[in-house]
C-alpha cells in the first residue's frame, strides 16, 4: 500500500508494506500530518504559529505540541551553537524542525498501530521502518545535486531515518543565521543519517548552514552519519557512513 | 674510615653526575625548541598544492583556482583554513595600490606565523583584480605542522561523487516548500485578473 500526496507543499509519500494495511492506513498518517500542516504553517493565516507571530495569542496559552516544538527547536540552537535559528526577522518559523519531528511522529503512529515495514517520505526527508516488499533493507538514493534524476549513492537503510539539506532545487534556501548575507555556496548538498528521521532533520539544517565545517560537525555527534557535496562534485562522508553504503 | 670516604666520595661524583645529566638534558630542551623555532620548511616551488585543510583544493586546479574578484577576503575557498592575516600585505617593494584598486603585477606577502607554520602568499594581479593566490610557503616539514594537517579531518573521506540510475525505493535530496511558491503564483495570478 503506497501513496503519494501533496502536503505542506510538497510530496509526501507513505509506503506501507505489511499487508494488513488498508486505505484507512495511509489515511490516518495523512490526517495526522494535515493537522501539524494547520497548527505549524506560518503561510496559514489562521494557524497557530501564525496567532502568535500576530501577538494574537500568549505564548503561555499556547498548546502543548507548540510549546514543545519551540523547546525542541531552543535545545537544538543550543546544541548547535546557534546555528538553528526559527526566528527571521522576527517571525517565527519552526519548519525547520517541524518537519522531521512530524514525519517521526507519523511514522510513530505506524508502528503503535502493528506495522513493522513501512517509510514515510515528505519532500525527501524520510523514516524507514523494517523491510521492502522484496524482504530486503529500504533501498535509498540520494540525489545527484546536479542532475536531479539521476543519484550518487545508493544506501541500506533499516530502521533509521534521513535528511538531506542542499541548495540545489530552487536556488538558495539555507543560510547562515550568523551572517545572513552570506550565501552558503562552497556546499550543495548535506546528507545525515540518524536514529530517526527527527535527530537527522534537525542536525542536516544547521550542518548545512556552517558550510565546509558541517560534516566534521556531524562526526563529532553520536549516532550521525553524513555525506556531504561541494560544488566541484567533491563528496566528503563520516568514519561510518560507509557501512551503509550498498555496493552494486 | 676509608669505607666511609669512599662513600662521601661516591656521593658527590653521583651529585655531579646528577647535576651534568639534568644540565644536559635542559640544555637538549632548549636547542631542540631554538632548532624548531628557527628551523625553515625547504624552499617549496610556487603554486604547490597547500594540504592545510585536507578538504583544501590546490591552487594548480582549475576548477578551484581563484576567480577574479575585487576583495582580497574572497580568495577564502582557495585559502582554506589558512588564516586570513596571511593573505599578501603591499610591502614596500611593491607600488601602493590606489584606493580600492589593484595594479596588475606579482606580489608577494611576508612569511607569517600562522601558529602551526610560516605561511607566505604569493598573489598575481590582472586586470586590476586577483588572478591567482599561490602559496610559496606553508608548514609543511615538521612535526607539529603535518600533525595538525593531518588531523583537520582526522576521520572523514573524500570521493568524487558519481552519477547513477540503480533502482531505489526512495530518494533523499533537499526540497524546498513549494508553498511560498505557490503563494507567489497565486498572488501573481490575482494580480493579472482585471
Amino acid at each position: 500500500m503506497k501513496q503519494t500526496r501533496l502536503l505542506m507543499g510538497m510530496p509526501v509519500t507513505v509506503e506501507v508494506v505489511d499487508p494488513w494495511a488498508t486505505e484507512k492506513t495511509l489515511e490516518s498518517v495523512y490526517d495526522y500530518l494535515g493537522y501539524v500542516d494547520r497548527k505549524f504553517s506560518t503561510y496559514k493565516p489562521e494557524s497557530e504559529i501564525s496567532q502568535i507571530n500576530r501577538d494574537e495569542l500568549p505564548l503561555a496559552e499556547a498548546s502543548d505540541d507548540m510549546k514543545a516544538i519551540l523547546t525542541l527547536a531552543e535545545q537544538t540552537r543550543q546544541e548547535t551553537d546557534g546555528y538553528f535559528e526559527i526566528v527571521h526577522n522576527g517571525k517565527c518559523d519552526p519548519s525547520g524542525i517541524v518537519k522531521g519531528w512530524a514525519i517521526q511522529n507519523a511514522a510513530e503512529r505506524l508502528r503503535q498501530a502493528g506495522f513493522a515495514n513501512y517509510y514515510v517520505d515528505a519532500g525527501g526527508d524520510i523514516q524507514v521502518s523494517g523491510r521492502n516488499a522484496q524482504g530486503e533493507a529500504w533501498r535509498v538514493g540520494i540525489r545527484h545535486p546536479f542532475r536531479p534524476d539521476q543519484i550518487v549513492k545508493v544506501l541500506s537503510l533499516q530502521d533509521c531515518g534521513i535528511a538531506t539539506s542542499g541548495t540545489y532545487v530552487r536556488g538558495q534556501h539555507i543560510y547562515d543565521p550568523k551572517n545572513p548575507d552570506r550565501p552558503i555556496t562552497d556546499i550543495v548538498s548535506l546528507t545525515v543519517i540518524g536514529p530517526n528521521v527527527y535527530e537527522a532533520d534537525r542536525f542536516a539544517t544547521p550542518a548545512f548552514a556552517m558550510g565546509a565545517a558541517g560534516i566534521q560537525f556531524i562526526e563529532e555527534l553520536e549516532g550521525l552519519e553524513g555525506y556531504m557535496i561541494d560544488r566541484n562534485g567533491r563528496a566528503t562522508f563520516t568514519s561510518g557512513f560507509e557501512r551503509y553504503v550498498l555496493h552494486a | 674510615m676509608s669505607g666511609r670516604s669512599a662513600y662521601q666520595d661516591s656521593g658527590f661524583v653521583r651529585s655531579i653526575k646528577k647535576f651534568l645529566l639534568s644540565a644536559f638534558v635542559v640544555f637538549t630542551f632548549v636547542a631542540y625548541w631554538l632548532h624548531e623555532r628557527q628551523a625553515k620548511p625547504a624552499t617549496p616551488a610556487a603554486g604547490t598544492s597547500l594540504p592545510v585543510a585536507g578538504i583544501v583544493p590546490t591552487t594548480a586546479d582549475p576548477a578551484s583556482a581563484v576567480t577574479p574578484t575585487d576583495s582580497p577576503a574572497a580568495v577564502d575557498p582557495a585559502a582554506g583554513a589558512v588564516p586570513t592575516d596571511t593573505l599578501p600585505a603591499p610591502t614596500a617593494t611593491q607600488p601602493p595600490a590606489q584606493a580600492g584598486l589593484y595594479k596588475n603585477g606579482t606580489y608577494s606577502g611576508p612569511e607569517v606565523n600562522a601558529y602551526y607554520g610560516l605561511v607566505q602568499v604569493q598573489v598575481v594581479i590582472q586586470d586590476g583584480k586577483i588572478a591567482n593566490v599561490a602559496f610559496l610557503d606553508y608548514p609543511h616539514d615538521r612535526r607539529t605542522s603535518q600533525y595538525i594537517n593531518s588531523q583537520a579531518m582526522p576521520w572523514l573521506t573524500q570521493e568524487a561523487i558519481q552519477a547513477q540510475s540503480a533502482n531505489v525505493d526512495i530518494i533523499s535530496g533537499a526540497t524546498l516548500t513549494s508553498e511560498a511558491f505557490i503563494q507567489s503564483m497565486q498572488a501573481a495570478l490575482q494580480s493579472a485578473r482585471n
